[in-house]
């Protein structure tokens, strides 16, 4: 059981502002079902760059949707100026705190609030122009970057934390160790380097074998009249069938591991795992 | 504290189950004035394990095994990691574990980190499970080799109550000279098990599912079935598992099995009946409700629900709200990023997955209290939707 404040679970039972505002100035949209969370902001902002109404449509936990109501509070009535200046802390804050799991909760409001006014202002995401590190949700170089400097994270779990970067397949994770050690200053070395252990498996990296398998391996294996295919992934563990002349041959064994195993280890995750299905 | 208790709805039967009023009593002598060591020679120690030996009979009575099969544990873990490993120290050139994708974690990870800090000299067959989360025996057959030093499949699924043919399994395991384990924590006291007209080496049984207390479980080993000891030191429970008894939890152990098997029949008709009805109802009452797993092959007291386009972990604290107790496969009441691994090797879609709950029911509700979660989760779910950015478009 999480342990909440008595703002978050306030927020999350009543929560405010539930809705979307018809004719909205701005509109923002983060997340996705896949991710397990997803938040729709809308603002009006009258003539003197005031938001005069916040609303919000939140598919998530109890602190996802109290991010997302304390968010609209605090929205109503600021300077759009002062709107953008808002970090996820001001949200985690004015919540009386967050779990540290539940960090990217307030990660999330803050980057649907960027996306609303970037849609009213007519300007270009910076955020979203980055590179992305996280495949599984979809993370920045730069949103990453941005909240090691914000909320001095020390630590690759920290930064799952936040940003949920690094929260599925794990593969990032060497880049996130470098990205930190480039961001974080006085990070001793060791601590960067803290070794977890991968976690579960993903869409993406499902998608990512597939695409390795297509690419080279099957074309290899049609050479000697063999085939495969992709029957599933779970966590490090990919089964897979071998076809055609490959089925029944002395030596599959030595394919599967040997070839197909070791392709998949460079190019998709060091630490898979290639096994028949029979 | 007493008063907030009274009025909880408990409805996670699988998670863990309260203790007995009856099990308790019996417990009660073993953690004041019969203090003595069941190894001791002398009659204030002995009486002590012969108390222990009448829990082993109710025990293997539950289960139709004999008493000298029941090894005490410490939990259905230790149960699980106990035959996995023994089997493998049996035939150390065989390599091969033959397993579901849908274990328990205490399966599932043992296998997992078999094969990853062996330098994976061991390797592992994860069964797949089809949508409805049954298992294709013919898939299992075909998965068994030479090398297969044992199986491991669970007798029901803690998520999903969905169970699996085990015995049928089990004999054909035994045809080819493999060892067979199951992980029957969830089936135990929930439906008939007999043991002795099975082909089943090893089954882990937990006390706190069955309404024993926490701390305490069984390994059967059947009668000739080569065995290597987990926990090695004293000469408790014959060699198998050193340590000085947990005596009163083994006690009440035996009590919760007595009393276990005088309730299977009304766990079996009116817990079910409960069970269909709150599940009916959920499925009849909310829209875009769907029943995780098979609708017949399952153990009376589990309904595993997904509610599409909202998130378990609010579902669960709305019910919370009004006491009512049960769980989810939700990513974030989870503590990880992704759902539950049974849900998602079943294939439920995502949009599902995130919003499942699992009700599981014991002889202890009342038909008011499913009445009660039947009144207040239509609009629970109704509310979260209507806060949900993908209800609008999908409903």
């Amino acid at each position: 059981m999480w342990e909440y404040t008595d703002i978050v679970q306030e927020h999350f039972i009543n929560p405010k502002n539930v809705g979307e505002i018809e004719g909205a100035d701005g509109v923002g949209n983060v997340g996705s079902i896949a991710c397990g969370d997803a938040l729709r902001l809308t603002i009006k902002v009258d003539e003197n760059q005031i938001i005069t109404d916040a609303k919000f449509k939140t598919f998530g936990c109890a602190s996802a949707i109290a991010s997302s109501s304390m968010l609209t509070e605090m929205l109503k009535g600021m300077k759009l100026e002062d709107a953008k200046k808002l970090t996820n802390d001001d949200i985690a804050k004015a919540l009386g705190g967050l779990p540290k799991e539940k960090m990217h909760c307030s990660v999330m409001g803050r980057e649907a609030l960027e996306a609303a006014i970037a849609d009213y202002t007519g300007a270009i995401l910076p955020m979203a122009q980055g590179e992305v590190i996280c495949e599984c949700f979809g993370v920045t170089d730069l949103e990453i970057i941005r909240a090691v400097k914000e909320n001095s994270l020390k630590s690759v779990e920290e930064i799952t934390n936040f940003t949920k970067a690094g929260g599925g397949c794990g593969k990032c994770e060497g880049r996130l160790r470098e990205l930190l050690a480039e961001t974080a200053e006085g990070v001793p070395a060791q601590l960067v380097g803290a070794k977890k252990i991968k976690r579960m498996t993903s869409l993406e990296k499902i998608k990512k074998i597939e695409e390795v398998i297509e690419r080279e391996i099957k074309p290899t294996l049609k050479k000697d009249g063999g085939d495969i295919r992709l029957i599933d992934v779970d966590g490090d563990f990919v089964t897979v069938s071998l076809r055609g002349s490959c089925a029944g041959c002395h030596s599959s064994r030595t394919t599967l591991k040997e070839y197909v195993e070791k392709k998949l280890r460079e190019q998709v995750l060091d630490s898979l795992i290639v096994e028949e299905d029979k | 504290m007493a008063d907030t208790l009274k009025k909880v709805i408990y409805m996670d039967n699988n998670a863990t189950t309260r203790i007995a009023p009856e099990v308790l009593d019996a417990m009660m002598p073993y953690l004041t004035e019969y203090y003595g060591n069941p190894s001791s020679m002398h009659t204030f120690g002995g009486q002590v394990g012969q108390a222990i030996n009448q829990a082993r009979k109710a025990t293997a009575d539950l289960i139709g095994a004999l008493p000298d099969e029941i090894v005490f544990t410490s939990c259905g873990t230790e149960s699980d990691s106990t035959a996995i490993l023994s089997a493998l120290q049996t035939f150390p050139e065989k390599n091969h574990v033959v397993t579901t994708r849908v274990e328990h974690p205490a399966v599932k990870n043992l296998c997992d980190n078999l094969e990853i800090f062996t330098g994976r000299k061991y390797h592992t067959t994860r069964l797949h499970v089809e949508a409805d989360g049954t298992l294709d025996l013919q898939r299992y057959k075909d998965s068994l080799t030479e090398d297969t030093a044992i199986v491991s499949v669970m007798w029901a699924n803690n998520e999903t109550g969905v169970i699996f043919p085990v015995e049928e399994m089990a004999a054909i395991a035994k045809e080819r000279g493999i060892l067979f384990h199951t992980d029957a924590v969830q089936a135990v006291g929930k439906i008939p098990i007999n043991l002795k007209e099975t082909a089943i080496d090893f089954l882990s049984l937990s006390g706190h599912k069955l309404h024993a207390p926490k701390g305490v479980g069984v390994l059967y080993v059947r009668k000739r079935t080569p065995f290597v000891p987990f926990l090695n030191g004293g000469h408790q429970e014959k060699g198998r598992r050193g340590g000085t008894e947990n005596v009163a939890s083994i006690i009440g152990l035996g009590k919760a099995c007595e009393l276990a098997a005088a309730s299977m029949v009304e766990e079996n008709t009116r817990v079910r009946a409960m069970r269909d009805k709150l599940e009916k109802g959920l499925l009849a009452s909310i829209p875009k409700a769907l029943l995780n797993g098979h609708p017949e092959q399952r153990l009376p007291n589990t309904a595993n629900v997904s509610f599409e386009y909202v998130e378990g972990e609010a579902i669960l604290l709305h019910m919370n709200q009004y006491n009512i107790c049960a769980s989810s496969g939700s990513a974030c009441t989870s503590g990880s990023l992704e759902p539950s691994h049974v849900l998602r090797a079943m294939g439920v879609p995502f949009t599902a997955a995130h919003g499942s709950i699992r009700f599981s029911l014991s002889i202890y509700n009342t038909e008011d209290e499913v009445d009660f979660v039947l009144e207040k989760m239509p609009a629970i779910i109704a509310k979260l939707r209507a806060m949900s950015p993908f209800w609008e478009e999908n409903k």
